[in-house]
């Protein structure tokens, strides 16, 4: 690893400066998205649910819609945005002209995609938290979680898209992987009233599960070694792609 | 020497892209390097800056090892690439900040440099608009300006002028040479020969990967060809009896009806062909020898004479 933070940082505020441009008219869908979720299932199917695992429906949802907004909000920077830098703008071949090194770049690249899944997901945790949908102080542990949330699905992205040879299969991405994982995750109904034996330990391997169980816990003041588990999974696995992602970094953009 | 490559190569699969090539680039020229689209231009750039790295030999660049100390040498030098690279939502005055932020400069350096640039590529009416409303000449001066942010030794230049309107390019030639007026090296890439007869002080010529030539643009006329060039069309028959045999030009080539002759002196073997010359008005051109010609006949297309 060469990273150098201060040139790392340079990469990122490249994005931050053309986000700023536009970050008005970004940022309300941020949290109209939630809203509509919420009025949506939340109330509107949640009406027909009198209880999930003791809570009201909507309660049961809305930590896990925090760290899906969290995943949203770095798939979307780490897919199209990327492929885009790469292929079509060369942006990152003009960095590498400079003192930017491809660590630099990924580095940059993923702690921008973890602030925009910070973006994300602190719209939706103050929404949560203006409707009352947030107990409070234990509630703000999520605001900590949603970076690591946003860690894990900019590596996981990262390390497709430097690797896929047409936009075209981002489609396959989302609808084929991140779909799924939204809606089998553990958001909308437990899984392990679902599943059973083997199944219940192959669903270990979502990604999504994790952020979205400890998320859970946190509301509900249901503290467990499982986090730990959920963390560690999700700081390991990101830590593993990491590593491939910069291999395909650098053998796109050295050879 | 300013980048000094000895004996590189650089492999892609079963294809060499570089072979063997050796390059010294003196400190204050602008040299350049021509050569056809594919010769392995870009690539000897890219091992000059360190992004490829050369299958065998080195490369240094202000004496030092490109290879151990990237960001030392990159920190001095600049490089603009053959596409143009901006952030298209942004200003050219924000996209300089981006790129000078690369070179970790402070943002009130950043504002200085800055407006120092916008200034002297006169960008300054378009210095706040975003960059997809500018034309492509200003666009181009602009890439060169981003590349100037850190006040580079060596600036090195991927084929500036592509796709430029004639005016623009004399603009961007004239930038460039004040830019090496002031001091600063410029390493350029082109396969339009008038740009490389304007700007440099020196070329290499490059073909299949290797530099098949090397010098100053004058001296490798001399050497090559001769000071002129007679051209006109005529079939091979024609040619036997317009050339007087007594006075053989051994410095000619053929290219369909066209014949190419290089001479010292271009009056006298007018005045022949003209005398000898049974075709009425037969247009004869008459101009001094360029690198275009020594292009030719350095990269293959064979000089008659020389048998």
């Amino acid at each position: 690893m060469n990273v150098s933070i201060p040139h790392a940082i340079s990469v990122w505020r490249r994005n931050a400066t053309m986000y700023r441009r536009t970050w008005k008219l970004n940022i309300l869908p941020n949290f109209f998205e939630p809203v509509l979720y919420l009025l949506s299932i939340g109330i509107g199917v949640g009406a027909y649910i009198t209880q999930m695992e003791g809570t009201s429906y909507i309660a049961f949802l809305a930590p896990g819609l925090v760290c899906v907004a969290a995943m949203n909000g770095a798939s979307f920077e780490v897919t199209y945005n990327i492929f885009v830098r790469l292929n079509y703008e060369k942006a990152y071949d003009a960095m590498l002209t400079t003192p930017v090194e491809p660590d630099d770049i990924l580095c940059g690249e993923v702690l921008w995609a973890v602030t925009r899944s910070c973006i994300y997901g602190g719209c939706f945790f103050i929404v949560l938290a203006a409707v009352g949908l947030a107990p409070m102080p234990r509630g703000l542990l999520v605001v900590l979680l949603i970076p690591v949330a946003g860690l894990l699905f900019s590596s996981i992205g990262i390390a497709f898209s430097i690797r896929i040879p047409n936009i075209d299969l981002f489609s396959f991405y989302f609808t084929l992987f991140l779909t799924p994982l939204f809606l089998f995750s553990d958001v909308f109904f437990p899984l392990k009233e679902r599943l059973s034996g083997g199944w219940l330990w192959a669903a270990e391997a979502l990604p999504l599960l994790h952020p979205v169980r400890m998320a859970r816990g946190i509301f509900r003041g249901e503290f467990s070694v499982v986090m730990l588990w959920d963390l560690a999974y999700m700081l390991g696995l990101s830590a593993l792609l990491l590593t491939w992602a910069r291999q395909g970094v650098i053998r796109r953009l050295t050879n | 020497m300013i980048v000094a490559a000895s004996s590189v190569s650089k492999r892609f699969g079963n294809r060499l892209a570089v072979d063997r090539l050796t390059l010294e680039v003196p400190a204050g020229v602008c040299y350049g390097l021509l050569g056809p689209n594919g010769a392995g231009k870009t690539t000897t750039l890219r091992m000059i800056y360190g992004v490829t790295r050369p299958t065998q030999g080195k490369v240094t660049v202000f004496g030092m090892d490109i290879a151990r100390e990237p960001r030392a040498v990159k920190a001095r030098l600049g490089v603009t690439l053959q596409q143009n690279v901006f952030v298209e939502a942004l200003s050219p005055r924000e996209n300089l900040q981006v790129f000078g932020r690369y070179y970790l400069l402070g943002d009130t350096e950043i504002a200085t440099r800055a407006k120092e640039l916008i200034d002297f590529f006169e960008l300054g009416g378009h210095a706040d608009l975003p960059v997809q409303a500018l034309s492509g000449g200003l666009q181009r001066r602009l890439a060169i300006a981003l590349s100037l942010i850190n006040r580079p030794e060596l600036l090195i230049l991927d084929e500036p002028s592509t796709g430029l309107d004639p005016a623009v390019r004399l603009a961007l030639w004239s930038r460039i040479r004040d830019l090496q007026a002031a001091g600063t090296t410029v390493l350029i890439t082109t396969h339009y020969m008038d740009e490389a007869q304007r700007l440099c002080d020196r070329v290499a010529i490059v073909s299949s990967g290797r530099v098949v030539e090397e010098g100053k643009p004058a001296d490798l006329i001399v050497k090559h060809l001769a000071r002129e060039t007679v051209e006109l069309d005529c079939t091979a028959e024609e040619e036997r009896s317009l050339l007087d045999p007594a006075a053989p030009i051994p410095k000619r080539l053929r290219a369909g009806r066209r014949l190419i002759l290089y001479v010292e002196d271009a009056a006298p073997v007018i005045e022949t062909i003209r005398s000898r010359d049974t075709h009425d008005g037969r247009a004869l051109v008459v101009r001094p020898t360029n690198l275009e010609d020594v292009f030719l006949a350095v990269t293959g297309t064979r000089l008659e004479g020389d048998q």
